[in-house]
Formats: structure tokens, sequence, C-alpha cells
């Protein structure tokens, strides 16, 4: 039993760090610390210090399973676009208005998303500026 | 990946054991006096105040309303196995309610009693029922639709309700935006002149309380520029209704070249009015600074964060609290339980604040608003303390209950609602 257990849990270890070294450059600080900043002056009233969020206000960003999840292009498209499509998110719905933050720049937004997927509790992979960048031409 | 599912699981766990170890202290005997719980429900309170959980785990309870035998509905923002008002008896008198039952298929914020009528609203509606002699509904599968069709766009979703005792009930109807901008809490976006959310909505609407299916027609717009007033009540010494407003938001994030963040946590002030027919609070085109106590003009209509309007056309507040706290009830205390201080003064249910980050939240209590001659002396004082469960509030789901709603039992105690863990409270003196 115990070792069955023991197997399954190594089996979920590797397979969450295969899940990453496809993907995985190590995240630099300055980039943590860039999107730390941007997230400072732009998500933190709503999305508070912790990425708590605000209970039916304002979505939690530490622990949803959108913000960790392998589609970057939604959360690209959130920070261009903003969200206010009211949808249930993890089971709750927030009732405030996210504004578009597409006045930022590419690496900003790339950054900011980074910053917030490695975060908290949060552990994924980092959004590029060119993956941004490849977005905002085709939404545009 | 592992780590993460297994700290999950241990914080589910705690949060069980608190639970528990609160539902533990209902079985006291009957015909008893009725005691404060050994930990005062958690709550900090003046000398001579005890407090009770007379219910836990309810839902989300935002308004609550007491009969005259002491029977507690209470209204629930989401519906909880498809029910959306729960109604609460206290059957052997040791102040627990053991006997709970629900009805109405709908969620929303509003409830109040009026005459031998149960009020209560859905974020769009306003239904009631009749009651019994023994407070009691008739028929809680048949309410009156009183109003409808009502704005509902989430943002300031709440219908909060009050009635005057003379056949007419106010309806608060929050403006969907936070400041009237082009585009919504979008920085530097500019305020929209005239501001077209008031026709329908940032402002009081009174109708008949009798009549059915009343809507923006029927009734009247009674008081505007007010952005989101959740907590409302009418004023039997005066014959006149009083509300608290939601300040606006992020002032720093939409210009942060007016407002530095440590500015934004501290302007605006929180506001309750003394309304009367025609009333005009202001929003969106100005807020109240409570450090300069005067009416600024907003960044969205040519502010530059310190610019006094001159309009006389915008009500002053009757008295100004703190920014962003989020008062979501006012009750005027009229009861003889209380040291004769309280009476006729207002309590008001701070909800507690997010948009003080990065500085630490505020609120997440009961003040109490002295009055002389129907009006706020100027002072106020923090009467309940400690729902948020920490000293300090970092963030605000940190807070264990949030403070919503405010209802005054037939012995004249106060009851106290939270939203965050649907637990009832009850505040009695005990003092000589
Ligand atoms: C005005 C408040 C506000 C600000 C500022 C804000 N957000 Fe949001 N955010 C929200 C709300 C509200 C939602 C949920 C919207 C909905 O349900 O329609 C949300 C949702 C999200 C989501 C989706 C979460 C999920 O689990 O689906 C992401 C990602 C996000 N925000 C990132 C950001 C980032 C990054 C910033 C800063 C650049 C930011 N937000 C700034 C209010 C805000």
């Amino acid at each position: 039993m115990k070792a069955a257990r023991g197997l399954m849990m190594m089996g979920l270890l590797c397979f969450g760090l295969n899940g990453f070294s496809q993907t995985a450059k190590p995240i630099t600080k300055s980039v943590m610390d860039n999107g730390k900043a941007v997230y400072l002056s732009r998500c933190l009233a709503c999305h508070q210090v912790d990425g708590g969020g605000v209970p039916r206000l304002n979505a939690p960003l530490d622990g949803a399973s959108a913000v960790i999840a392998a589609d970057k292009a939604k959360l690209i498209r959130i920070v261009l676009k903003g969200y206010s499509d009211r949808v249930e998110i993890d089971g709750e719905y927030y009732s405030n208005n996210m504004a578009p933050h597409a006045d930022l720049n590419n690496q900003q937004i790339a950054d900011v998303l980074t910053y917030i997927r490695n975060s908290w509790s949060n552990k994924a992979s980092a959004v590029t500026a060119a993956e941004v960048k490849a977005l905002r031409a085709k939404l545009k | 990946m592992r780590k993460n599912i297994s700290f999950c699981l241990l914080a589910l766990g705690l949060s069980f054991t608190t639970f528990s170890a609160n539902a533990g202290d209902s079985t006291k005997l009957a015909s008893k006096p009725i005691l404060p719980d050994a930990d005062n429900a958690g709550l900090k309170l003046p000398v001579g105040f005890g407090a009770l959980k007379v219910a836990d785990s309810v839902g989300r309870a935002r308004h609550i309303a007491i009969t005259d035998q002491g029977t507690i509905y209470v209204k629930l923002s989401r519906l909880v196995n498809g029910k959306g008002i729960v109604v609460l008896r206290d059957n052997d008198g040791d102040g627990r309610t053991e006997d709970k039952g629900a009805f109405g298929d709908f969620g929303g914020t509003g409830i109040a009693i009026s005459g031998k009528w149960l009020y209560a609203s859905s974020d769009q509606e306003v239904y009631r029922y009749a009651l019994t002699p023994d407070g009691s509904l008739v028929n809680p599968m048949s309410p009156q639709k009183i109003v409808t069709g009502l704005i509902n766009r989430r943002q300031h979703e709440s219908k909060s309700i009050a009635l005057d005792g003379k056949g007419n009930i106010y309806v608060n109807i929050g403006a969907f935006s936070n400041s009237c901008q082009e585009k919504d809490r979008q920085k530097g976006s500019m305020g929209m002149m005239p501001c077209p959310v008031l026709d329908s909505a940032g402002g009081i609407w009174k109708f008949d309380a009798e009549k059915s299916n009343q809507s923006y027609g029927d009734g009247k717009r009674y008081a505007t520029g007010l952005r989101n007033v959740v907590g409302l009540d009418w004023n039997k010494q005066n014959n006149q209704l009083f509300v608290m407003q939601h300040g606006r938001d992020q002032l720093h994030d939409l210009f942060p070249d007016l407002y530095d963040q440590k500015t934004n946590a501290e302007k605006p002030a929180e506001t309750m009015y003394a309304i009367k027919e025609g009333s005009n609070a202001g929003w969106p085109y100005v807020y109240y600074d409570p450090e300069l106590k005067q009416k600024i003009v907003a960044p969205e209509y040519g502010g530059d964060g310190k610019k006094v309007s001159m309009d006389p056309a915008f009500q002053d507040p009757a008295i100004a609290f703190p920014a962003h706290m989020a008062p979501n009830a006012l009750l005027f205390y009229t009861g003889n339980q209380f040291p004769a201080k309280y009476k006729n003064g207002a309590f008001v249910a701070f909800h507690g604040s997010w948009n003080r980050a990065p500085l630490p939240q505020e609120g997440y209590f009961v003040a109490f608003v002295p009055f002389e001659n129907g009006k706020p002396t100027g002072q106020w004082e923090i009467f309940a303390n400690g729902f948020a469960g920490a000293e300090v509030v970092t963030s605000t789901r940190v807070a264990q209950h949030r403070p919503c709603g405010l209802a005054q039992g037939p012995d004249g105690s106060l009851y106290v609602s939270d939203d965050s863990k649907g637990t009832i409270y009850r505040i009695m003196y005990n003092g000589k």
C-alpha cells in the first residue's frame, strides 16, 4: 500500500516536473521584479497584495485555475481587452469591471502575467513579449 | 504541485475545526436568562455589553429583519438549496435559534418588515409576503411582486429597501459604474456629461408599498447623485430617510498624477446623508474629502484633487467617515435595552474595505453615531469590533466575518449579520 502510494506520488511529481521542463526557461529575478512593479501599480487595488482578490467582487489570482493554466492567450486577452464577462470562475461570480490595460507594452504585460503565474501559491510557465505581441496583432 | 495540494487540505481541515468549535454552545437550558457566549462571540464591545452567536453558517447573510415575536428573517445573496430567505426561530428561549427554515427562490440583499408585511428584494425586484399574527408567513410560496425591472448590471447590484410606514417603499438603485467614466475604471478615462447612469440608477427610487408590478414609470426618483447605498433607514423621529453612501474607488489607479497611494487609501469619505425629496449628493461630479471637509470636483470632471465644488445643487453629508469602509447597513436604535445615549442614535455596519491596498484594510466593525435633535452630533465611535478575527487585515479575504446587516430585536437587542461565514450575532446590554 505504502509503496504504491509512494510510487503514485513520485509519478505525480515527475509529471509535474515534466510539464514544466517542456517550456521552462528559468524565470529571472528581473522579470519577476518588473512584473511586480506593474502588478503594484495596475492590479493591486482589485486583486490585493496576496492575490486573494475581494470575495464576490474581484476574482482571486492566487490559486485560480485559469491563471496557472496552459492557455496563456486567455490571460493576455484579459489584460488587453479587460474582463467583465460575469462568468463563473472556480465556482464563484465576481461583480466588478476589470478595464483593459492595453496601454501597457508587450514586455510589461508578459512580465505581469509571469509574475501572477509564479507568485503566492502559483507556479506555471512564463509568458513572453512575443506571445503578447502576436495576440495583440490578432486582436486588432 | 503535490505540496500545494496538501497545503490546501490542511487549510480546509483548519476551517472545519473552527466551525465545529463554534457550533458547540447551542444547548443551554430553557427559561434561563439569555447568556452571552463566553468569548462574546469573538467581538470586542463596550463595557456592560455581551454577544452571542444566534446562528452560524446560514449562507451569505445580507440584510436581516425581526418580527415582534423574535423570528429572524435573513436575506441571502446566493441561494442555498434553491432558497434565498432563511427563517430562524429560538424555541427554547436560550437565545440560540435551533429551528431553521427557508423559502423564496431569489437571491438578493434587501429585507424589511412594515406592519403586517415582510418585504424582500432580489437584484431587480421587490416582493412582499403577508405575515401572520405570530410572525410566520401566510403563504411563503406566493409573494406579491411590488417592483420589477430595476437595472442590474452586477456592479452595485443590491437593491436595499426601507419603508416609511405611510405606504411608501424606498429602493436603492446603485450606479453600474465607479465614477461614470466613458470607460469604467480605465486609467485616465474622463467622465460623461451629463452622466447617463443617473437616469435609471445612482439614486433612491420611491414606490407605493402596496401596488403590484411597478417599475421606473410608476415610481419616482426620490434622491439622486448617490453612487451606491446599501445601508438606509427611515428615521421615525424626523420622519426622514437617511442613507449611507459607498464612496468612489481607485483615485490613484485612475489618476496617479493627482493621487498617490496613501491619498487613495484615505479619500474619499464614506458619507451619511439626511435625504429630502429631490436631494442630490453629487455623484459622479464631486466626492467628499474627509480631511478638507469639502466637496471636491472629481478628477473625471476637471478636478485636480483640491478644487472645491461650488455647485449649490449638491448636498453636504450629515456626517463623514474614513474612506472605503463600505457601510452596508444603517439602523436607528429605538429600543430601551441599551443605555440612554444609544436611543435614537444610528448604528452603521461597515463591511470592510478593499480599496486601501497596499495599506491595511479598514472597517469590519459596527459603529455608533450619536444623534441629538435628529442630527448626528459629529462624533462617532466603534461599537462592535473583532469580526475580522485579525488585528491587521492585509487583504480582504483575511477577514473571517464581515458585518452586513443590522436589526433590532423586540427586546432591544441589536442583531448583526455576516455575509462571509453566515453568522448571526446578537448584542445585549447586561450592565447596570
Ligand atoms: C478594477 C478592478 C481590477 C483591476 C484593476 C484588475 N482586475 Fe483583473 N479582474 C477583475 C475582475 C472583477 C475579474 C473577474 C471578471 C469577471 O468575472 O467578469 C478579474 C479577472 C482577472 C483574471 C482572470 C482570473 C480567472 O481566474 O479567470 C486575470 C488573469 C486578471 N484579472 C488579471 C489582472 C491583471 C494582471 C491586472 C493588472 C494588469 C488586473 N487583473 C487588474 C478586476 C480587476
